[in-house]
């Protein structure tokens, strides 16, 4: 009996959701949808199709495939918590959680300078980069001439008067219809030849393209020294397709392929560039192994804690000692004193560790020809006193930070347990130690954790003030005594010449291991994940 | 948790009391009527803490001056930069403008647009994902909550390698979303959004009254409504602590913003300022010392006008 009116009004309240639902977005909200929803569509149709067109099939479905699902959330009724959680997924998905597991990816290998390509591409550069003219071949008389999008081409007449054209990746085709002029080609249908002023001003252009004869790289290529006529290269190196070997024509010594990402001849010699491959564990290997990189990398590794773990004490120390001395109901004129030393703290950091890095220049910097009348220091470029120097400048950016939050914490402690410690005959500094500072702690200690963990990555103050400086010549890479972890990652990867993207990213996955590990202690620790409901 | 009703009274008190000592005056006019201490008694008990106090302004102040004074001397290299204040004139702050190899005003004006569009989308991103752990119950909240507490630890520059490979391949497909690329440098930022955020947020969510729905809901509004005109405001002081801080951050990142911007006009003042220092270290001094003080000039001012928001927000969150 009672379960039939129950029904009934349970149906009641869900159709009333629904209208209420319908009633309250309004058409603006409606509208809004399909509008952002017609655009994502159309991007990813659009991404889509190039990557199905350059043959990345597996990125290509996962575009379709997470296109799908978004319209087929947003359009269906329900599934709620997924209306307001996708926007931010998808940019944590890509940004955040993918590249993670791509950096796990680019770990296992080559990838870097001399190794950013694929196969072909490595035989093309190659080709194209050691050409020598050919002896005694025929001049070619040319026009640059320049396409619809501002791409140059060689217009040229061959030796039996014909005009042909092709461009930087188009090989040389015949073009029935140019205008000639005493023989020589000088224009084409569809595109502008260039006069000697578009001539000077594409002169680098000019010079360094180089247009294939036929579809064969081991033909060679036209390249110009003037603008007005070309001459045919060649290849020192010639390239055996089913061998897969490179031979040097004028040496006769043969390079081939021996899995490790280049050519390589008998005597171990590489024809660069190479290109990618999976190395495996050799990265990890390195970093471990290695003589030249495992000494630097765990000098890094123990300077990080070590600056991690001094960044937050001395900090701390300093923050809690001024709070003490500030936190005086009889002081006058306290607020005076905080706003001037909150300063270091709203100045952005990476600026002050500029300044700073000026400041403590050895020859012209102010501490040493002002403070220190002259003397000779150097601050930033002996390894310990540029440790020191960045321990003292963390501790003027750091400090305000402390010092705020300890004084809340200690204000928010009752006098009356001091007070009644006292009573007992304690004395001040006994009430402090066993009263205070452990309830202190107790509320400061999340933030010290989240400062170590702050300090473990302090890019910005470790490159800009002394750039991971001195460096250690002794080392493989490019590495300094100051350097900590990240530095050293960004350094690998992206200072200098030899970029190695594969190393670096064998470092930054050892990062994440360490990183890991400190936040299983942390949360152990902290029981932050119990109190989650 | 505690932590995070701690930002919440800091954020509603905060409105009533602009200058952020006002705590610690009413203490002081409570318990200071001495009005006649000997020198002896008064330096013990006060005197030494001023003592102290001044040490402290040199330290955390003359940093500042410095750069303050080398800025006031056009021309000046870091030698003549010692001379404190010998010199004034606005000729560096001029100069900074007419640099055609280092356009200031252009990164000055990206720093501003890519911090604020990141902390807009960074405070949107975060407030959705807040208002479903908070206010809806669904299979995985838990394991979610628990993701994001640990992704958050994993800042995203340690991805850096990979980040900028990935661009270089959306270069190729999407010319403008890629390398070089503001917007592309937008949205990696906004991959970090639900990380370090949502977190904090979700906390404060939770402090609204889930009355306050039901009651809307009585009165026919549906969730999009509610969300955006009821809780969105009642949640507003987080939400300002949340972009305030996403836009501090931004406009100090380095590390991502170096390796994807590539041309001068695109940078922003961190990576323009640090290659400005890096190529001509000592002779423009006075001019890089202008460009600190005037990239300094709005974080700066944020930050004293808005201390208890931030402070409190990053008791309860992340540091600087």
């Amino acid at each position: 009996m009672t379960s039939a009116p129950l029904a009934t009004r349970e149906r009641d309240s869900r159709r009333a959701a629904r209208i209420a639902e319908a009633a309250s977005g309004g058409w603006k909200l409606v509208l809004f949808k399909i509008i952002a929803l017609g655009i994502i569509d159309a991007i990813a149709v659009y991404a889509a199709l190039v990557l199905f067109a350059s043959g990345d099939v597996v990125v290509g479905t996962i575009v379709v495939l997470a296109t799908i699902l978004i319209n087929v959330v947003y359009f269906r009724r329900g599934s709620l918590p997924a209306k307001y959680l996708i926007p931010g997924l998808i940019f944590l998905l890509v940004f955040q959680i993918f590249v993670v597991l791509y950096s796990g990816y680019v770990a296992f290998t080559n990838y870097g300078t001399g190794h950013n390509s694929t196969k072909e591409d490595a035989v093309e550069a190659i080709l194209l980069q050691n050409q020598d003219r050919v002896p005694d071949s025929p001049s070619y008389p040319l026009t640059v001439v320049e396409g619809f999008a501002g791409e140059l081409s060689f217009l040229v007449t061959t030796p039996d008067g014909e005009a042909m054209l092709g461009g930087a990746e188009r090989p040389l085709e015949e073009v029935p219809d140019a205008e000639f002029d005493g023989g020589k080609a000088v224009a084409a249908p569809g595109y502008t030849s260039l006069d000697f002023q578009g001539l000077l001003a594409r002169q680098g252009d000019i010079t360094s393209l180089a247009v294939p004869l036929s579809d064969d790289p081991n033909d060679g290529t036209l390249r110009t020294q003037d603008g007005l006529t070309a001459f045919s290269y060649v290849s020192r190196y010639v390239y055996d397709d089913a061998a897969e070997t490179m031979t040097d024509s004028q040496t006769g010594a043969v390079y081939s392929d021996r899995g490790t990402g280049a050519f390589v001849a008998e005597d171990g010699t590489e024809l660069l560039p190479g290109w990618r491959i999976n190395v495996g564990v050799d990265n990890f290997v390195r970093a471990f192994s290695d003589e030249s990189i495992r000494g630097p990398f765990l000098g890094v590794t123990v300077w990080t804690f070590v600056f991690a773990f001094l960044s937050v004490a001395t900090t701390f120390l300093l923050g809690l000692f001024l709070a003490i001395v500030f936190n005086d109901p009889r002081m006058k004129s306290k607020k005076y004193y905080r706003v001037i030393m909150i300063l270091p703290y709203a100045f952005p950091g990476f600026l002050s560790a500029l300044v700073w890095a000026g400041m403590l220049n050895q020859e012209f910097g102010f501490v040493n020809t002002v403070l220190l009348g002259g003397a000779d220091v150097p601050w930033l470029t002996n390894e310990w006193l540029a440790k020191l120097s960045i321990i003292i400048v963390n501790l003027w950016l750091g400090f305000p930070y402390m010092f705020l939050v300890t004084t809340g914490a200690l204000q928010s402690i009752p006098d009356e347990l001091t007070e009644a410690a006292q009573m007992d005959g304690a004395t001040p500094f006994q009430a402090f130690r066993m009263i205070k500072l452990p309830l202190l702690l107790v509320s400061v200690a999340p933030l010290l954790i989240s400062s170590f963990a702050f300090n473990f990555n302090n890019f910005n103050l470790i490159y800009m003030l002394t750039g991971g400086g001195p460096r250690d010549v002794a080392a493989g890479i490019n590495v300094g005594s100051t350097d900590i972890l990240i530095s050293m990652v960004y350094k690998v990867a992206f200072v200098g010449a030899n970029r190695d993207y594969g190393l670096a990213s064998a470092f930054s996955i050892i990062i994440f291991v360490l990183v890991a590990t400190i936040s299983v202690i942390a949360f152990r620790r902290t029981k932050t994940l119990e109190e989650l409901n | 948790m505690a932590d995070i009703s701690i930002t919440r009274d800091l954020a509603q008190s905060a409105p009533a009391g602009g200058d952020a000592t006002r705590l610690l005056t009413t203490v002081d006019e409570g318990g200071a009527p001495h009005p006649k201490r000997p020198f002896k008694v008064w330096f013990r008990q006060t005197g030494w803490r001023h003592i102290i106090g001044l040490a402290m302004l040199v330290f955390a102040a003359f940093p500042l001056l410095y750069v303050l004074s080398a800025s006031l001397n056009p021309g000046g290299t870091l030698v003549t930069a010692n001379s404190l204040f010998s010199n004034v004139s606005l000729g560096s702050y001029v100069e900074l403008f007419n640099r055609p190899q280092q356009p200031y005003a252009a990164w000055f004006l990206n720093t501003l647009v890519i911090g604020l569009v990141s902390a807009a989308g960074t405070v949107l991103l975060g407030a959705l994902a807040a208002y479903a752990f908070s206010r809806m119950r669904f299979t995985g909240r838990r394991f979610g909550l628990i993701t994001l507490l640990l992704v958050q630890m994993f800042p995203q520059l340690l991805a850096m390698v990979a980040i900028f490979l990935l661009m270089s391949a959306i270069d190729e497909i999407f010319p403008g979303f890629g390398l070089n690329s503001q917007i592309g440098l937008i949205m990696i930022y906004l991959g970090g959004a639900l990380g370090v955020n949502t977190y904090l947020m979700y906390g404060f969510f939770n402090t609204v009254p889930a009355s306050i729905d039901e009651a809307a809901k009585l009165d026919g509004a549906g969730h999009a409504r509610i969300f955006f005109t009821i809780i969105l405001r009642l949640v507003a002081p987080i939400l300002a602590v949340v972009g305030l801080l996403s836009f501090l951050g931004t406009m100090s990142e380095f590390v991502i913003a170096s390796v994807i911007l590539v041309d001068p006009e695109k940078q922003t003042l961190a990576v323009g300022l640090y290659q400005f220092i890096s190529q001509e270290t000592s002779r423009n001094w006075s001019v890089f010392a202008a460009g600190a003080v005037l990239a300094a000039i709005i974080p700066v001012a944020l930050f004293l006008a808005l201390q208890r928001f931030i402070v409190g927000g990053l008791t309860a969150g992340s540091v600087k």
